[in-house]
């Protein structure tokens, strides 16, 4: 059979008159030198006049210039020399979160620029109002400072303002409100101040406020682009083909480029890319990824199929169908919909604190003027003392006590192999105190593994592994994964529904059934278990293949136990394959043969009973439970309907990310609760000096940075929270 | 004193200057890669042999 091409043309972005170019996400880079193979690789390649690596978030930015060249040919040369490459169309949610980035950048050098001059110019007057500075030298300063401090103040502020301008319209106070407020009066009281010839401005604190707030929220959104980068890297990894047939002609096109009525080839050990109706052909199909259940379906002409299910057997064609309303994976929409329109809003902790701090400090301010007005200030002074409290209160500490936990704890999340969805997951995260589990692809590893590894002679079972390199089927895919040496042997041929056989050292190896392998297999029937049977020589093998608990299943279970948390196992699988999991790991709450409805039915009913519950799971099946739960996790190899839905997205073969999500998640809440409380005691202390008049500009500068730097200080301690590593 | 005059003015220049200088770099995309830069520049393969 000759190769297929491979359609690319939907990744293809027009670049200038003439010329295309293409963003590829790149697998395989482990050091420096892979930048000058990948390039030198591409640019090669006849037609392609640019092609640059971007290492720091492993993407490939290919040019070429119309004319013969074919995107597919950048994967065959990414192949070649050992990398594999995915194109994709980076998400808008991405390019937003990049151009939002360099904005608060911009805005983070200008305040920089700025806060440092005029902190010059202020430290200048300081030392001059205690010594000699002749009252025209401080006017000049003023005027300097001023200068600089409003256009910069105009400019680097507007992530503030404009938040806090919504927020106004909208009816409720967030936490820009009062920096917007205190960040304006500062300005406005030391250009009249300036006007007056007063020895006081206070051009410097308002520029130290943005300067220290701008840092805090560049780093949270540089955290959440770097993590956002990796996940949508992993997305596109994970984006399948599919082959269709364009007038006969097969040809393969990435799965986002398929329409309804296109006839598609889905062959055996491959994932059903669309819902559809089968037109020929006969198989099982695996649905495990969308119902949870084990058991395999037989499906033949007429048959519907879902997206995502698993073609066992044979190959199948299929008509795309679009989503036509009553389909599995539409009726799991609408639950969908349903269970994340009525999830209680949970308010964010620092809104909360906003919401408090907001009226008590513009209440103070108000009554320190009229205070003053009645011990008989002049109106001037009343004014001043009253600004000096809302420049002192303004929430430096307070709007950075948060967002600064939040940063690094994101930042352990990450090293944890853990990324992130939503801002607020970390607080959810630690106030869960049920978890509920699905178990297949959760518990268990999402593909199926060999079992009996131990029964098998070693070096049997390594040819057999290496052998099974060469078959798409399932069970052969799964036995691969035992392979060490993972090149497959020269001319193995696959016999279809047989098996594969090649000739080593002379005699002939099999892998496959039972018959093609001329093995009896009456005696070796199980429950759960699948077979593959191998010879060689007189040499014989049967290798059982079924599910597997994820390595660290037991010992992650137990450690939750001891957090003191509530574990249920709430599976769509058959009672019987749920018992074993469960028992296994010394659950003893669990239910099988669930539909999505009675999984969120569960939910609410623990909801009910004043339960947080942390939702597990992997299958389209799981999401509308995932987003009906408090806060809820999935693996990375979760249906991609599911993975939207979780709050956070967990990496790699172990169970030990989601204890790692609930006790860095925990520290960090405490971290959270005790900076509020940092920047509440700042406050005690600073604010009555404030009323009394006694603040000048120099102290609101030392009381700032000095609070500032002690919340930041404290968030760096959720860097160490790690678990103690548990045995595995 | 008068010196201040000019010398706080162009103090500020020279600030300006590096100002617009990074926002330029940042402009222009050479923060965008920060990790490879550091690399590309061990590899010698643009050298004569």
């Amino acid at each position: 059979m000759t190769a297929e091409a491979f359609d690319l043309s939907l990744y293809a972005k027009p670049e200038g008159t003439g010329r295309f170019g293409m963003e590829l996400a790149v697998d395989g880079i482990a050091c420096g030198a892979c930048i000058g193979r990948i390039e030198g690789a591409v640019k090669q390649l006849p037609g392609v006049t640019d092609a640059r690596l971007n290492y720091t978030n492993r993407r490939l930015h290919v040019a070429w210039a119309e004319g013969g060249f074919r995107p597919s040919q950048i994967l065959a040369a990414l192949e070649n020399i050992g990398y594999s490459g995915h194109p994709f169309v980076p998400l808008r949610a991405e390019q937003e979160e990049a151009a939002e980035a360099r904005r608060l950048t911009r805005c983070l050098a200008v305040a920089g620029f700025a806060a440092m001059n005029v902190m010059l110019l202020s430290v200048s007057v300081w030392s001059g109002n205690v010594t000699d500075i002749t009252p025209e030298t401080r006017d000049f300063f003023h005027w300097a400072s001023a200068l600089i401090a409003l256009p910069a103040a105009a400019y680097a502020g507007r992530p503030f303002f404009e938040s806090a301008w919504r927020g106004i319209r909208s009816g409720n106070l967030n936490m820009n409100v009062p920096i917007s407020l205190g960040v304006i009066l500062a300005l406005a009281m030391s250009v009249v101040e300036t006007a007056n010839h007063a020895e006081h401005a206070y051009f410097d604190s308002a520029l130290m406020l943005l300067f220290f707030l701008l840092c805090g929220r560049t780093l949270d959104h540089e955290m959440r682009r770097k993590t956002r980068a990796v996940a949508g890297n992993l997305a596109a990894l994970k984006g399948e083909a599919a082959h269709r047939f364009d007038d006969d002609e097969l040809v393969r096109v990435p799965v986002a480029a398929i329409a309804a009525g296109d006839r598609l080839l889905v062959k055996a050990g491959e994932r059903v890319p669309s819902d559809g109706i089968v037109l020929t052909g006969n198989s099982e199909i695996d649905e495990s990824l969308i119902t949870g259940e084990t058991a395999r379906r037989k499906v033949a002409a007429g048959a519907t199929i879902y997206a995502g299910s698993m073609n066992d057997k044979g190959t199948l064609t299929m008509r795309v169908t679009a989503g036509g309303g009553a389909t599995l994976v539409d009726e799991i929409e609408k639950l969908l919909e349903k269970a994340a329109s009525a999830k209680s809003h949970a308010m964010r902790l620092a809104d909360r604190a906003a919401r408090v701090y907001a009226p008590v400090v513009h209440m103070t301010a108000a009554l320190t003027c009229a205070g003053w007005l009645l011990a008989g200030a002049s109106i001037h002074d009343a004014v001043v003392t009253a600004i000096a409290v809302l420049i002192i209160t303004c929430p430096c500490a307070l709007a950075l006590a948060i967002p600064a936990v939040q940063v690094v704890a994101s930042g352990a999340l990450f090293r944890a192999r853990l990324i992130l969805n939503a801002g607020d997951a970390i607080e959810r995260l630690a106030e869960a105190d049920t978890v509920i589990f699905d178990k297949t692809g959760t518990l268990t590893l999402p593909e199926p593994r060999v079992v009996n590894v131990a029964e098998v002679n070693p070096a049997l079972l390594q040819t057999a592994a290496r052998l099974a390199l060469s078959s798409h089927h399932p069970l052969a895919v799964a036995l691969s994964r035992e392979a060490s040496p993972r090149a497959p042997f020269d001319g193995a041929t696959e016999e279809p529904g047989q098996g594969v056989r090649v000739t080593i050292d002379g005699s002939e190896a099999r892998l496959g059934s039972a018959a093609f392998c001329g093995l009896d297999a009456s005696d070796v029937h199980e429950r759960g278990l699948s077979h593959i049977y191998f010879a060689h020589a007189e040499h014989r093998a049967v290798i059982a293949v079924s599910q597997k608990l994820r390595p660290d299943a037991v010992a992650v279970v137990q450690a939750l136990k001891a957090l003191d948390l509530k574990l249920v196992i709430l599976s769509g699988d058959r009672v019987e394959a749920v018992r074993p999991v469960a028992e296994a790991l010394g659950i003893r709450d669990w239910l099988g043969e669930l539909k999505p409805a009675q999984k969120i039915e569960m939910i609410e009913q623990l909801k009910r009973q004043g339960r947080r519950v942390l939702m597990v799971g992997d299958g389209l099946n799981d999401a509308p439970a995932l987003a009906a739960a408090h806060v809820s996790l999935s693996p990375i190899d979760a249906a991609d309907v599911t993975q939207a839905q979780a709050d956070a997205v967990f990496l790699g073969e172990n169970l030990a990310p989601v204890l790692d999500a609930i006790v860095i998640s925990r520290r960090a809440r405490g971290l959270m609760s005790q900076n509020l409380w940092l920047a509440v005691i700042y406050n005690a202390i600073a604010v009555p000096i404030a009323i009394a008049g006694m603040v000048t500009p120099l102290i609101a500068a030392l009381a700032m940075s000095g609070s500032s730097l002690l919340v930041t200080l404290n968030a760096l301690r959720a860097y160490k929270a790690r678990r103690q590593e548990i045995a595995t | 004193m008068n010196v201040l005059i000019y010398m706080v003015p162009l103090a500020l220049g020279l600030g300006l200057t590096g100002l617009f200088a990074f926002l330029w770099a940042l402009r222009s995309g050479q923060y965008s890669d920060v990790e490879g830069a550091a690399l590309r520049v061990l590899d010698d393969d643009d050298l004569q042999k």
